[in-house]
């Protein structure tokens, strides 16, 4: 099993419904935020071009936050969901800095913070907050090994990309272009 | 015109406008740790070599400072943390690819034998010291009869020690300032610098501060070496390290570096020395100071600095 | 080269950074008490139905309660076809309205001058026996048609039905005159049918969808949104006619950037072209169309190459996004858009969509728009309301003869005494809407209130307008209480239940239950002669096959159509509802008003030098100015920004993320300072901005003086003569860098 998020670039409007949903499901404290949304504008008026991307955590296959923590505390759920147990986490912040995405924020509370794909309601067979509010339908959710899941399907036919492949983490966060 | 904004969310404190979330707890932690490794490497190294009594600050005296430096130390790593009551959970687990993991375990090794090598050399400072109880007593005894072999735990972990001052930042790829193999060196060289430094100003014979200056040089010879190398490497890497290095070549962390690191912090300390041994009359607290006062901010400008450098994406 | 992480530091800067996640906690703790980790959150939660109120789309969804039985977090109901389950950011974030500290707590009456915003908190008992007798003594001097109803909302329907008890017909919502009335006005003179809301736009279906400004994604209306996605998953295209690269743009195949003020020219060159090309749908405007050959005389001039030297399209991209719609038609909308009130000739660019939408066979087919039906609500029993002797049209007896519904503009206007107008108000009840930001021209506004011998308003929270009521009566949120059943048109018809999740805070109380209290105290019980609201929305709903206890389960309940009409079946034969029974690409109407029967382009005011045009749409987090103090909101957008282009920031030395100050023609600068924006996706005559901010009124503790309010500067009005449309985009602002005077000197 492996869970995996696919968010279509070209229907993203960037209205963060998937961040105030996020908010509200997971009672994200004010002021702080699992996702958040980048647009990015590429041209001169009138030659321009808008890349809309919901961003959070990738859980990464191999994840630089989860090596790093002294206390076991980060870790991989089973499909690869890398998720902090607050009362192992003694909030010493290596993971927030070991993170290439800054996915991660100090919870007030003292542990660390950050998307947990919703483990919560996939448990429960519901899609995560975010993809079941976003009003456009551009986000797909599902696990990458079942052929038939709607993100493998999307992946099959649609064109995408990851974030910064380079550093190595193997983020399973794709960005359908 | 390329225009990148975050629309919406991405205000978590701390973390926008730019990561800020090591403040001055661990880069204090981390020039502790480095000068108390430097310290017990220094009283490791010759005791094992057999010269206790040539050079008596570095094995009997400087390491009666280093339990109190460890314990401080460790104090600023607590302040670090975010969820202080949930310390314990450090020693539940051993993490091997975990820095902090490791720093936590090596402290746990370093710091009881930072405390028997102070008890056994404890009469060095307090000559009337009466240890009261037999079972100390006993203990005192095995403990000295086993010296070489505490020295030698004490060489290897201060080491490990020292070179993990310098992991813990080059273990975080996602900061590319760090995410270089040159800080773990480089920071076991600060912290040795530092270590003798400290024995440079405890040291009473003229002879024993003469050898740790010459050492110094020695030491900071190959970190000047070492700093040349770091950012060539990052020159000759992706564009990310690029604009990591640049934060400190003409970027705003420029001046604070070159000015208080290198030049205050090792080239001027160095000359002094030389001088010194030259036979010019020099104060040994001014480079000693000086290094210390380096040393102390090279990791504060790693540090920050590097929390500043990410990935461009 | 820039980075991202630059603009943040910028952004960051200043009042931003840490303030606000300091001042966001304290929130957290009403709005979460214990953060859920893993996987206890049960999911079955209980569940009320409602109907969004955050904005006028009227989502239908449920409110999940939490495990200590508070508020947590409000979704789409799956079955409801204005959300099809998924709401909206601002929807998503509704709970931020029923936390927010800073709401009325209890009624107010004022004790100094009007606007000081100095007031006593009174009782309920006394503030609605002070306003019964109040009005009572209005209408006995002046008569009950000398009180107006200002009202935008759901309980407006009950103060409604008060004041036509009263004796007043004179009720009117700004979604007309400062919104959507042009269209309603220019598509009845075309198909004999307003658009309504939600649009009948068959946006699901169609293969080409055509937005003149229309900013779908920025502007959130939900259902609309959702649709628009769904066609770029079938391969729809969008062409859009925007001066801002807006996000609709940047989805679209074609985008045209035209010169602001100039669609006129483009539309009548589209529709020269698809008569000229004959791409027009011919049997459809053979059979059911009234004036093609007038229609095609009179664009026989208006080619591309006319139109290219007004608008700066080319002509060939003019061709080019013509074709595609003709390629596309029938299955092709000219979406009519919603706010229209642009430069007073408003009412004829509707037209000239329509006449578009009339000639590629669009209206009434699949992919285009369809038919819409409703379940008609019967109203609980009353007594006939009273006729009154006049209205708010006989201040204006020769004007607006086409405008279907009340001018909120109008109310004003017709409360500032003149020789030449017959009926002056003497009493307004506002019901949740801000005139103060809404209705351009806040001077005259104002001028008008302060002749107002009482003014009561019922909103949710310390807005502008509440500083200026005598009485202001606090109504809870729509989480909290019952309202009208949404009875809005759909594809099929269907109604939708709003009860309350929570026990009202504070000493709010529903308009219902307000309108019910005033009616008694006005001796008109017997107009809301039920006992309790359950026993009315019972009644109501058991007329139209349902019931209370079933819509409390169901929330949304959906009923089939009553003909298979949603489109024209092939052949159909149509009576329109216009004088000729056709749809009229030739207006008889207008004619016989007086006005241009087809539309012409004719040129508007330029910016003078220095000076930009006011250009200001929305963000898809808010609505308005109503959630800028919404905790949830505000995090995501705290203050909206002047997007300026880079060539006109670089002459005027303005750096990305600076504040500076508007000033428009008239010498008015903005109140507070607005971030600079700069960026490419503005044009370089125009500067844009997000309405909704720079609120006034200090006790909105998160929105007070955050970014420049646009109806501030918003002081030139373009009435549009054929239905009184009050256009705000004539206004022009150059930038400032220090503060007003007044302010300075404070
Ligand atoms: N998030 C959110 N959504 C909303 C609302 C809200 O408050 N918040 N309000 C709702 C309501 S009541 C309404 S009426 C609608 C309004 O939404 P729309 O009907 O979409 O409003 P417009 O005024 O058409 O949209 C503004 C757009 O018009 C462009 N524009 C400006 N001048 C010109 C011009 O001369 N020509 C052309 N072609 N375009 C021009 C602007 O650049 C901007 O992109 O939004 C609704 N949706
Ligand atoms: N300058 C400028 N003016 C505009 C526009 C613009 O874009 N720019 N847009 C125009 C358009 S399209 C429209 S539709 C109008 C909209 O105009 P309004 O409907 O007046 O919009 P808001 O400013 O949101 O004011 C709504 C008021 O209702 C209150 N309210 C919210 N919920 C409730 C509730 O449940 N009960 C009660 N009693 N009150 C409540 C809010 O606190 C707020 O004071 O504005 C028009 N005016
Ligand atoms: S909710 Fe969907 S459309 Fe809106 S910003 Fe998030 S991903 Fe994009
Ligand atoms: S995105 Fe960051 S926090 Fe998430 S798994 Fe990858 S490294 Fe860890
Ligand atoms: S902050 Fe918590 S989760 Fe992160 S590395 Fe430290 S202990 Fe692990
Ligand atoms: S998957 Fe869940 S936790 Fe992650 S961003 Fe979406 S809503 Fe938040
Ligand atoms: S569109 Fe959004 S704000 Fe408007 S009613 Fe629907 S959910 Fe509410
Ligand atoms: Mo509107």
């Amino acid at each position: 099993m492996r869970y995996a998020m696919a968010i279509d670039t070209k229907k993203c409007v960037g209205c963060s419904d998937c961040v105030v949903a996020c908010q509200t499901e997971n009672n994200v404290p004010i002021g702080y935020c699992r996702d958040w949304v980048v647009e990015v504008t590429d041209g001169t008026y009138p030659q321009l071009e808008i890349e809309i991307r919901s961003e959070r955590c990738n859980h990464c296959d191999n994840s630089p936050c989860v090596r790093c923590c002294p206390t076991g505390a980060s870790h991989y759920e089973d499909g690869g969901i890398v998720l902090v147990t607050p009362n192992e986490c003694i909030g010493c912040g290596a993971c927030i800095t070991s993170c290439p995405y800054d996915a991660r924020y100090p919870h007030p509370d003292g542990y660390v913070d950050k998307c947990t794909f919703c483990i919560h309601r996939i448990k429960k067979g519901l899609e995560p907050a975010c993809v079941s509010a976003c009003p456009t339908k551009c986000m797909y959710f599902g696990d990458l090994d079942d052929p038939n899941s709607p993100v493998s399907e999307i992946l099959k036919v649609r064109k995408y990309k990851t974030l910064i492949p380079e550093a190595g983490t193997g983020p399973q966060v794709y960005y359908l272009i | 015109m390329r225009e990148e904004i975050i629309v919406s969310g991405r205000n978590n404190y701390l973390i926008d406008p730019h990561l800020h979330i090591w403040h001055w707890q661990i880069p204090l932690y981390l020039f502790l740790g480095g000068l108390a490794a430097g310290i017990l490497f220094f009283a490791a190294f010759f005791t094992l070599m057999g010269k206790e009594n040539k050079y008596k600050a570095a094995v009997r005296i400087a390491p009666h400072i280093v339990p109190w430096i460890l314990v401080v130390g460790l104090f600023a790593l607590l302040l670090d943390l975010k969820h202080k009551l949930y310390f314990w959970r450090l020693y539940t687990t051993i993490r091997l690819e975990s820095p902090m993991s490791w720093g936590a375990w090596v402290l746990m090794l370093v710091t009881p034998l930072s405390f028997i090598w102070s008890a056994i050399h404890i009469k060095r400072i307090f000559p009337k010291w009466d240890w009261k109880f037999k079972i100390l007593k006993d203990l005192e005894a095995f403990f000295t009869k086993q010296k070489k072999a505490i020295a030698w735990v004490m060489g290897i972990s201060s080491v490990i020690l020292g070179v993990y001052t310098g992991i813990l930042f080059s273990a975080f790829n996602a900061r590319p300032l760090w995410n270089t193999s040159i800080l773990g060196p480089l920071f076991l060289a600060s912290g040795l610098s530092a270590g003798a430094a400290v024995i440079m100003l405890l040291s009473r014979k003229h002879k024993e501060r003469t050898m740790f200056a010459r050492i110094d040089i020695g030491i900071i010879v190959v970190e000047l070496f070492l700093i040349v190398h770091m950012f060539m490497g990052f020159l000759a890497s992706t564009q990310v390290q690029i604009n990591a290095a640049e934060l400190f070549l003409g970027g705003p962390w420029t001046a604070p570096f070159w000015i208080f690191v290198v030049i205050l912090g090792m080239i001027v300390p160095a000359f002094l020395e030389v001088l010194e041994l030259k036979k010019f009359k020099i104060p040994v607290v001014i480079p000693a100071t000086l290094v210390l006062f380096g040393s102390l901010m090279l990791r504060f400008l790693i540090s920050y600095a590097g929390q500043e450098s990410r990935w461009l994406y | 080269m820039r980075s991202r992480r630059d603009f943040i530091r910028i952004s960051g800067l200043g009042a931003g950074g840490l303030a606000i996640s300091a001042s966001g906690l304290g929130v957290y703790k009403n709005l979460a008490s214990s953060p859920p980790q893993g996987s206890e959150l049960s999911v079955d939660t209980t569940r009320t139905p409602t109907y969004c109120e955050i904005c006028f789309w009227k989502c239908a969804g449920w409110v999940y309660k939490n495990e200590e039985g508070k508020i947590w977090k409000v979704i789409g109901n799956d079955e409801d076809q204005h959300s099809n389950g998924r709401f909206c950011p601002r929807g998503t974030g509704g709970p931020g309205m029923y936390y927010d500290e800073d709401r009325l707590k209890t009624p107010l009456i004022r004790t100094e001058e009007r606007g000081k915003q100095v007031f006593r908190e009174a009782s309920w008992e006394e503030a609605l026996d002070y306003i019964a007798e109040k009005i009572k003594g209005i209408a006995e001097e002046h008569g009950p048609e000398c009180t107006a109803l200002l009202t935008h909302g759901s309980g407006g329907k009950y103060f409604g039905n008060l004041l036509k008890a009263f004796g007043s017909a004179s009720i009117a919502a700004p979604s007309y005159a400062q919104c959507r009335g042009p269209r309603e006005v220019a598509y009845h003179m075309t198909f004999g049918e307003g658009v309504g809301s939600p649009e009948r736009t068959d946006i699901r279906d169609t293969k080409c969808l055509v937005l003149i400004g229309s900013h779908l994604g920025e502007n959130m209306h939900n259902g609309q949104v959702q649709e628009m996605s769904d066609a770029i998953d079938k391969g729809a295209s969008i062409i859009t006619v925007d001066p801002r690269y807006s996000i609709a743009a940047s989805k679209s195949k074609y985008w045209l950037p035209i010169k602001p003020a100039t669609d006129i020219a483009l539309l009548m060159a589209w529709i020269h072209v698809i008569i000229n090309e004959e791409w027009y749908d011919k049997e459809y405007v053979e059979k059911y169309t009234y004036g093609f050959d007038q229609l095609k005389a009179h664009v026989q001039h208006m080619t591309p190459e006319w139109a290219y030297g007004i608008t700066t399209l080319e002509p060939d991209l003019i061709r080019k996004s013509a074709k595609e719609m003709a390629n596309a038609a029938p299955a092709v909308i000219i979406h009519p858009g919603r706010h229209v009130v642009w430069y007073g000739d408003d009412t004829q660019r509707s037209r000239a969509m329509a006449i578009l939408n009339a000639l590629l066979g669009s209206w009434g087919r699949r992919g285009g728009f369809y038919n819409p039906e409703k379940v008609s609500i019967p109203s609980w029993p009353h007594p006939p309301y009273p006729v009154p002797g006049r209205t708010w049209k006989d201040a204006y007896p020769d004007q607006y003869n086409l405008a279907y519904e009340t001018l909120a503009s109008g109310i004003c206007d017709a409360t500032i005494p003149t020789l030449s107008k017959a009926c002056n108000f003497k009493a307004w009840i506002v019901n949740g809407t801000n005139l103060i930001k809404t209705i351009p021209d806040t001077e005259k506004t104002l001028q008008a209130i302060q002749e107002l011998e009482l003014m009561v308003v019922i909103d949710t929270m310390p807005m502008a307008i509440t500083g200026w009521a005598d009485v202001v009566l606090p109504e809870c949120t729509y989480l909290e209480r019952y309202d009208t059943i949404r009875d809005s048109t759909h594809r099929k018809p269907a109604i939708a239940l709003r009860m309350p999740a929570a026990e009202p805070m504070y000493n709010t109380k529903p308009a219902y239950w307000m309108a019910k209290e005033l009616a008694n105290r006005l001796g008109l019980g017997e107009y809301f002669s039920w006992n309790t609201i359950e026993e009315m929305l019972d009644w109501q709903l058991k007329q139209v096959g349902s019931s209370l206890e079933e819509m409390q389960r169901i929330g949304v309940k959906t009923f089939d159509r009553t003909y298979d009409d949603l489109y024209f079946q092939k052949d159909q034969d149509m009576e329109f509802y216009t004088n000729t029974g056709k749809i009229e690409l030739y207006s008889t109407a207008l004619a016989a008003e007086g006005f241009d029967p087809m539309p012409k382009y004719t040129a508007h005011e330029e910016p003078p030098p220095g000076f930009y045009r006011l250009n200001y749409g929305r963000a898809p987090s808010h609505t308005f100015g109503r959630t800028a103090n919404n905790a949830l909101l505000k995090d995501l957008m705290e203050e909206n920004t002047a997007w300026i282009n880079p060539k006109v920031a670089g002459e005027w030395g303005i750096e990305n993320g600076q504040y500076i100050w508007l000033e428009n023609q008239d010498g008015i600068r903005s109140s507070f300072p607005i971030r600079a924006r700069v960026t490419e996706r503005i044009r370089w005559d125009s500067v844009y901005m997000v309405h909704g901010f720079g609120h006034t009124n200090k006790k909105l503790s998160r929105a007070y003086g955050k970014g420049a309010s646009d109806s501030e500067l918003i002081t030139k009005v373009h009435l549009d003569p054929i239905m009184g449309g009050t256009a705000m985009r004539g206004n022009f602002v150059t930038f400032k860098f220090e503060p007003k005077e007044e302010e300075a000197a404070s």
